[in-house]
């Protein structure tokens, strides 16, 4: 399927107004948009939904999406407040997605890409199996075309509802970019805001470059995981994008409005 | 002798002590003669009752039992040789894993595995078995050797998860997961993976890629604690909560067969790895061996296409295909 129109469309009851999760402030919803979703007091890069992504990184009209028909089954038959099988309903009413991850080829100023897009707004972007075999099947059409690998993630980690199913897609992703690297195919992880858990310790870290957006939350355990463990206080800062490039984590902190020139560039110098 | 009774075992205990004193006798009367075959058959018939239909959530308590054998058990008991490597060369060593080099049953190979402590002192020390990166790049740099020196690798599962600390965050604890799934799904030699107790997450998964994996009966493996799924989706870690999540979570040998997520159960003696550790431990050691022919019949290659093959079909049944398209906003 061919997404004809990626723009984000003032939608009804949606209020001219935002807040910025971040310093609080209100901001005027046109010109937050106009600055690709960074808030013009403090920089925080707000979260993006899957197409305001698409938007800014891929050339227009160019995006291609792979494997939407796939969705979850409720295999474990897992009920908790509600069934999972609702949960699913109700993500998919909220985001418009069938799943967690949008999968697709586009170019990216000229250059022909395959992509895998986080959705958070999706049960938090959790990875069960479909996410899972979305992100695999890209990777292996990346390997048949000989294709570039891009992933944007924002995840809080595996998918609990699915159990250790979705534990083992950490390994099925793992394993299919194993291949990917073994066939000489670059693959850039682009990390934002949020990348913990299972997504982190899989597909998040494993880029031949990893990229975040700054201040992203990156790690393996929550920060209220961490804090519940020690019982301290975090630092300021921790866990964060540019604690992360201090610490040898990752190659790159790139601002939302230089991601896509950014990428391209990486690209031609891997792949020229 | 047991050291440490769950509520569901208590019944066990006073049983077991007059055993133990009738067994200490070096000569014994008739009248204790007889008594001992009357104990020993009311103790059968107990572990019937009790290990005969456990729930989820006592296999889970089970499997995280201080008398349950551990990693360092199982080598001692069933390598001959067992020299033990150590460090990471970029940081340190982690002693939540141990590994290093063994002979089982004539044949070398690498062993590695996660380590809890029985003293608290040694707990402490092994840090209860949760390993930071330094301990996931040590498996790493064991598993490339084997692989240089053609040696199977057999690692045993038993870790609440990777520890999430500062200092394991500081040094890349994702990073040093993520890395072991990507080099363990392509490694060249053949790898055995055997769940002996808690199979906690992520970090259990980082030294759980094999041809083999293999599960105790009374382990068990899962994407979150039972405790932290209750945690996080009712807000309380009561143990009915707990008990629940083990349930819906799916996290038994049987369950992870079912969903074909471990290609095998080794069963334990009727009461249990910890309370009959040798006996345990001599059926893992007859799986391993079972095993490990299988997979030194089979070329590489065709061994590495299994392992992907494998990998690649876990959570189809969880995925559907759906005919009408859905047009993104």
């Amino acid at each position: 399927m061919a997404v004809r129109a990626i723009r984000h469309v003032q939608e009804e009851g949606e209020s001219i107004w935002l807040k910025c999760g971040t310093c609080q402030e209100i901001l005027f919803r046109k010109e937050v948009e106009r600055r690709l979703f960074v808030c013009p007091k403090c920089g925080a890069h707000l979260r993006l939904t899957v197409e305001q992504r698409l938007f800014m990184v891929v050339d227009r009209g160019s995006f291609v999406e792979h494997d939407s028909t796939l969705s979850s089954r409720d295999a474990l038959g897992f009920t908790d407040r509600k069934p999972y099988a609702m949960r699913l309903a109700e993500a998919r009413c909220k985001t418009g997605h069938r799943e967690g991850v949008i999968c697709g080829t586009a170019t990216v100023q000229g250059r022909r890409v395959a992509l895998g897009v986080f959705d958070f707004a999706f049960l938090g972007g959790s990875m069960g199996a479909v996410v899972g075999e979305k992100l695999t099947r890209i990777i292996e059409h990346a390997l048949a075309e000989r294709l570039p690998v891009i992933f944007f993630a924002a995840s809080g980690g595996a998918r609990m509802q699915e159990g250790v199913l979705s534990l083992m897609q950490m390994a099925k992703v793992s394993m299919a970019l194993g291949r990917l690297r073994a066939a000489g195919l670059p693959y850039l992880s682009v990390l934002t805001d949020p990348t913990t858990g299972g997504v982190a310790a899989s597909l998040g870290m494993l880029g031949d470059i990893n990229l975040a957006e700054p201040q992203a939350l990156i790690g393996f355990a929550g920060p209220r995981v961490i804090e519940q463990t020690i019982r301290e206080k975090l630092p300021p800062g921790f866990q964060r994008a540019e604690f992360l490039l201090e610490h040898g984590m990752i190659d790159l902190v790139v601002e939302r409005k230089d991601l896509r020139r950014v990428l391209s560039q990486l690209l031609g110098l891997l792949c020229d | 002798m047991q050291t440490t009774y769950l509520d569901f075992e208590k019944p066990l205990m006073e049983l077991d002590k007059r055993l133990d004193v009738l067994r200490r006798l070096g000569t014994r009367s008739p009248t204790e003669e007889a008594e001992l075959c009357r104990l020993q058959e009311q103790c059968r018939q107990l572990e019937a009752a009790i290990y005969g239909t456990l729930s989820p959530w006592q296999r889970v308590q089970l499997s995280r039992h201080a008398d349950r054998p551990y990693t360092l058990d199982y080598i001692a008991a069933l390598c001959s040789e067992f020299v033990e490597l150590h460090g990471d060369r970029c940081f340190a060593d982690d002693p939540a894993i141990v590994g290093g080099l063994a002979r089982f049953r004539g044949r070398p190979l690498v062993v590695v595995g996660h380590q809890r402590g029985r003293t608290v002192a040694e707990k402490v020390r092994r840090n209860f078995g949760m390993p930071r990166p330094e301990g996931y790049r040590k498996a790493l740099r064991l598993f490339h050797l084997a692989e240089r020196f053609r040696r199977p690798v057999v690692t045993f599962i038993d870790t609440q998860g990777a520890y999430p600390g500062i200092d394991a965050e500081e040094r890349g604890q994702a990073e040093a997961i993520a890395r072991n799934l990507r080099e363990m799904a392509g490694l060249r030699t053949p790898i055995i993976v055997v769940v002996v107790g808690e199979g906690g997450s992520g970090g259990a998964l980082a030294l759980g890629i094999g041809d083999r994996v293999l599960m105790q009966e009374n382990a068990c493996y899962s994407v979150i604690t039972p405790e932290g799924c209750a945690a996080i989706l009712y807000g309380e870690r009561t143990p009915e909560r707990a008990a629940w999540a083990a349930e819906a979570l799916r996290v038994t040998a049987a369950d992870l067969l079912a969903l074909g997520v471990i290609d095998s159960v080794i069963p334990e003696p009727l009461g249990g790895a910890h309370r009959y550790p040798e006996a345990a431990i001599a059926l893992v050691g007859d799986a391993i061996a079972q095993h490990l022919e299988e997979l030194a019949a089979l070329p590489l290659d065709e061994l590495l296409a299994r392992r992907l093959a494998k990998f690649r079909r876990m959570g189809e049944q969880a995925i559907a295909e759906e005919d009408e398209e859905m047009e993104m906003r």
